[in-house]
């Protein structure tokens, strides 16, 4: 009872430092509205039967979006490992897996909040969301936002400077973007990218996200779920085993 | 003052390498009084604080608090205990009161109790008005008197307290001191600090252990301290410094002669009465002094006497750069 009170209480904190930092959601906005409006105009004369192209990219650019966010929201422990907040909550009579999970769901909160604004962009391409997919989205959304919290606390266990921390960050960030297939169909890529693919999580976000939304996908919708889930649970257990080890 | 014994340390020891921060110590510290680490930067205070926090494991070697293992029991020590760190571990970007209520649900405070114990502990410190300010906006006393405020939510057996006024004017230190004397008192808690400022120690301590390169060099209240190095310290400064030594070491009130950073120190017994023989005696053998000055023993004298060094020479000679120099405030 007392680690869900402390979960709670570690993720409350992650989301008033976020609601009074709101400035930083625009930011967050710039990268994904370039790939939906500039590379989908770009691209419009590429067609997926009655897709276009900007409609085929957008369930990508959703999980796209919440991939950066989520591993950025990492930072947070430099920042408390920086200012002695960190060692305060390692000191309370809680588990470490609990800080790891209030931790955890903070930075997938707030990245889900971003992702829903982007996935409300939906009716400006004519995407239509019914109520299935919609609540569909939102659990792929979260698991998504869970696991890439959990790759991102479990960088920052590993690091404990800003510069250590952004470099890790711009090392993979791009890969797990440009290897998801999330502004490309994995289905007609060359062998060695399919089999690339496989190995980054966020394909089978996208996939899972295409599914839902537009219905055209590759890799079967449970099959990318369960692989969110085991992803999520690799990440997170192994990230709460590295987090505040004793010396 | 209870007999029990709240803290039991035994042949405590952690190392790094080959770096013995906390040479195998051992001591108590007893329920209710407020017992403080004095000794320079670098001589292990943190790292033993660290320990009996359960914060760094031991090499070897345990220690219990409020009746639990260290080390086994972990959890069962971390609820009886209060910290305070060295370096600031408040959230800037929370109010005073949101770092407190955080700190009340990671204790499992209960609920229907919270309310009314924060309004107790702020206003212990002084902070019932400033609570729903922004940390980033207090002032370095009042993050310290935060801090203790934070540390005393779950009703800790022990607190402790690292380096508290570390950092902080004279008289914002003047002004902490009175807090923990007033603490004290009022929670019935037993509070161990450690301090590399001897009137801290002085003035807020029934018992002081003195501890230098990770060893506890002297153990007591520090009015036994020193009394134990007898009397009052002349200190002089002159050329002929083995003359003098030869000379007032044979008079009979002398207990003790040393020398440190070139100056000459005499522990002597009644200091009033007996400096004019001191004096003739000097003139007697045709020494000229620069100066001569008299002091009440401190428990830096205390420091001196057992280890020949001052404590502060460590600092300023930079063996080791004090952390609240480097850390960003």
């Amino acid at each position: 009872m007392s680690e869900i009170e402390a979960i709670y209480a570690i993720w409350k904190r992650e989301i008033i430092r976020f609601w009074r930092d709101k400035l930083r959601l625009l930011g967050s906005f710039v990268q994904p509205l370039l790939f939906l409006i500039v590379f989908g105009a770009g691209f419009s004369f590429v067609k997926f039967g009655q897709l276009n192209y900007q409609q085929f990219i957008f369930p990508g650019i959703v999980s796209m979006s919440l991939v950066g966010i989520s591993i950025a929201s990492g930072v947070s422990v430099i920042w408390d490992k920086e200012f002695g907040v960190f060692k305060e909550i390692l000191v309370a009579p809680i588990s470490r897996l609990s800080i790891f999970l209030g931790k955890a769901l903070g930075g997938a909160t707030t990245a889900l909040i971003q992702g829903l604004i982007i996935l409300s962009l939906a009716f400006l391409i004519n995407v239509n969301l019914n109520v299935y997919s919609f609540v569909v989205s939102i659990f792929i959304m979260l698991i998504t936002a869970f696991a890439f919290s959990s790759l991102g606390l479990l960088i920052a266990s590993l690091v404990d400077t800003f510069e250590g921390f952004g470099v890790i960050q711009s090392f993979i960030v791009f890969p797990i973007i440009f290897l998801s297939g999330a502004i490309y169909p994995l289905s007609n890529a060359p062998e060695w990218l399919k089999i690339v693919s496989l190995f980054d999580p966020l394909t089978y976000s996208v996939e899972a996200m295409r599914a839902v939304i537009i219905n055209y996908s590759y890799i079967s919708i449970q099959t990318s779920i369960l692989v969110i889930l085991l992803f999520s649970l690799f990440a997170s257990l192994t990230g709460a085993y590295l987090f505040g080890r004793k010396r | 003052m209870n007999e029990r014994n709240i803290i039991e340390v035994v042949n405590l020891t952690k190392k790094y390498g080959e770096l013995v921060a906390v040479n195998n110590v051992s001591f108590e510290v007893k329920e209710g009084e407020i017992f403080g680490l004095l000794g320079p930067n670098g001589a292990g205070k943190t790292t033993l604080i660290s320990m009996l926090c359960t914060i760094l494991r031991p090499t070897s070697g345990t220690a219990r608090v409020n009746g639990f293992d260290i080390v086994k029991e972990e959890d069962k020590v971390r609820k009886s205990i209060g910290i305070v760190f060295q370096d600031s571990s408040l959230d800037n970007r929370l109010t005073g009161m949101e770092n407190i209520e955080l700190h009340a649900s990671l204790y499992g405070v209960p609920k229907n109790e919270r309310k009314k114990r924060i309004k107790e502990v702020l206003e212990l410190v002084g902070l019932e008005d400033k609570a729903n300010i922004l940390v980033r906006n207090y002032s370095g006393g009042m993050k310290r008197r935060l801090e203790i405020a934070r540390a005393l939510i779950h009703y800790p057996k022990v607190l402790f307290l690292d380096e508290p006024t570390i950092g902080l004017d004279p008289q914002t230190r003047v002004n902490i001191w009175e807090y923990i004397v007033k603490l004290a008192k009022r929670e019935n808690i037993t509070i161990f600090l450690t301090t590399h400022y001897m009137e801290e120690a002085d003035f807020l301590c029934n018992r002081v252990a003195i501890i230098d390169e990770g060893k506890i060099i002297a153990i007591d209240s520090p009015e036994n301290l020193k009394r134990k190095i007898g009397g009052d310290a002349l200190i002089i400064e002159a050329g002929e410094k083995e003359k003098i030594k030869q000379v007032v070491s044979k008079l009979s009130f002398v207990k003790r002669v040393s020398e440190v950073d070139g100056k000459i120190y005499v522990n002597i017994e009644n200091s009033e009465e007996n400096l004019p023989s001191v004096f003739e005696a000097l003139r007697n053998n045709n020494i000229k002094i620069k100066s001569i000055s008299v002091r009440k023993p401190s428990l830096n004298d205390v420091f001196i006497h057992y280890t020949g060094k001052e404590i502060r020479d460590e600092i300023e000679n930079g063996k080791k750069i004090p952390k609240h120099m480097v850390r960003r405030l």
